[in-house]
């Protein structure tokens, strides 16, 4: 195992500020390789800064979060190379093609041998074809599938995917509910916002719900996901 | 990845992005061409201007142009969250902020290399009589204008009112820069050029460079990641 690797994720008491107002209130849990996590909300609950904080993207005010045993400090630029993240915004360049992107993307991130890289991606997303297509002439499906790809690129320990469904028809949300599972499967941490609870029901082995920056367990129970998220909001 | 080589990959993705679209060298390289022939109907008279009034319209060219270069190379990180995306990379951040750095100065440089010419023909200023001297106090000034302006417009990249912030922040701080630049471009601009008093003051330019360039790769892992 590398030194920045890691088979854990834990937050610690965390709590984040931004001037007076408060979007994470003590959160503490933790999640193991080979799991995939929900992360449940209404808008403005504080699931993107929860996000942030685990790519390393902002700090904590208080508490802490460990990536294993080490903190974001601690691993250093190597920790962040084990990181994948697929935000709300693609990430991409409209301006680039779909290979460019992915190209780019595989130098910043030291790989060796990117065509083949970059090929191999874009052969599971289904878009070799387009290649040497500017990403702006893209549908929408098109650019969440090379954004997924692009955050996989590097295989990363810790996926960390914002609202990862919106846009995709079903045969693109089948797509990525697979590529999450193989993820899984290759033992990556995977955390997941999302409002599209029907699409990760089969997936999701623990859930928890964020309400004004405070994060409680879903309770386990008979019922939907939808369901039980209802249930729990309205008590 | 090494420091040097993150650097290049930045700089080759934001100049592959220019040559695409070519918006930001077309924006900046007309607005400097419309400022600089707007002056020269001011101050041109008989074919002949002042020597001093062709080195500040020079260097007001190029500080708007810059800014409007500054504005949208981050504008287009900011549509798409791509500065995210690269801080994620497990590269050193203050080689994201070179390779950009070095972007924007490619693209100044090219606005540069079309408005140099044109003042030099509209307010008949001697700006070729010592080629290597003027060639010298635009790097530095651009650079040094250039630094500060890289760190400020990414820490604004995510603020709703980054167009006026950054020529607020942006001005006062470069201000040096600009007077610098001016100076030694009017000490070269004389009839008989005044040689030390400009390499006095691109001396000066490459101070300003060294403690810009030294003080932003200092605050910009902190300043992105709050």
């Amino acid at each position: 195992m590398a030194s920045a690797d890691f088979t854990s994720l834990t937050f610690r008491d965390v709590t984040r500020h931004f001037g007076r107002r408060r979007a994470l209130h003590h959160v503490t849990f933790t999640c193991e390789a080979g799991e995939i996590v929900a992360v449940l909300g209404a808008n403005g609950a504080g699931k993107s800064t929860l996000l942030s904080i685990a790519a390393t993207l902002l700090t904590p005010s208080a508490g802490s979060v460990l990536y294993g045993a080490q903190s974001a400090r601690d691993g250093g630029i190597a920790l962040r190379g084990r990181i994948g993240v697929l935000g709300h915004d693609l990430y991409l360049y409209p301006e680039l093609t779909a290979a460019e992107n992915l190209a780019f993307f595989a130098r910043l991130y030291g790989m060796a041998n990117v065509e083949a890289v970059v090929s191999a991606s874009l052969t599971r997303a289904a878009l070799l074809e387009c290649a040497g297509e500017p990403v702006s002439s893209f549908s929408r499906g098109m650019r969440q599938r090379l954004a997924l790809e692009r955050a996989l690129l590097h295989s990363p320990r810790l996926l960390l995917l914002d609202e990862p469904f919106t846009g995709l028809d079903d045969t693109a949300s089948g797509v990525l509910r697979e590529r999450l599972l193989e993820s899984k499967r290759s033992g990556a941490i995977v955390v997941v916002t999302t409002h599209d609870l029907e699409s990760i029901e089969a997936l999701v082995d623990t859930a928890f719900v964020l309400t004004a920056g405070r994060a409680e367990p879903l309770r386990a129970g008979p019922g939907s996901l939808r369901q039980r998220y209802r249930s729990h909001v309205v008590s | 990845m090494s420091f040097l080589r993150t650097v290049a990959v930045v700089m080759r993705k934001d100049l592959v992005v220019e040559t695409r679209s070519m918006e930001v060298v077309y924006t900046s390289a007309l607005f400097a061409v419309l400022c600089v022939l707007v002056f020269a109907f001011g101050f041109v008279q008989d074919g002949r201007a002042d020597s001093a009034a062709a080195a500040a319209i020079l260097w007001i060219a190029i500080a708007f142009a810059g800014t409007l270069a500054l504005a949208r190379v981050f504008d287009r990180e900011r549509q798409n969250e791509t500065l995210r995306a690269m801080l994620l990379a497990p590269v050193p951040r203050p080689a994201l902020y070179v390779g950009k750095l070095a972007g924007v100065l490619t693209l100044l440089l090219v606005v540069e290399a079309l408005v140099v010419p044109l003042v030099a023909l509209w307010f008949q200023a001697a700006l070729f009589r010592h080629a290597a001297l003027m060639a010298g106090l635009i790097l530095a000034g651009s650079t040094g204008y250039a630094a500060v302006g890289t760190l400020f417009a990414a820490m604004l990249a995510r603020s709703r009112s980054r167009a006026s912030l950054l020529p607020l922040l942006l001005y006062p701080i470069t201000i040096p820069v600009i007077i610098a630049g001016v100076r030694g471009t009017a000490a070269l601009l004389q009839p008989d050029a005044d040689l030390p008093v400009a390499r006095a003051w691109l001396m000066m330019l490459v101070s300003f460079d060294a403690v810009f360039i030294t003080l932003s790769l200092w605050l910009f892992e902190p300043t992105m990641t709050e």
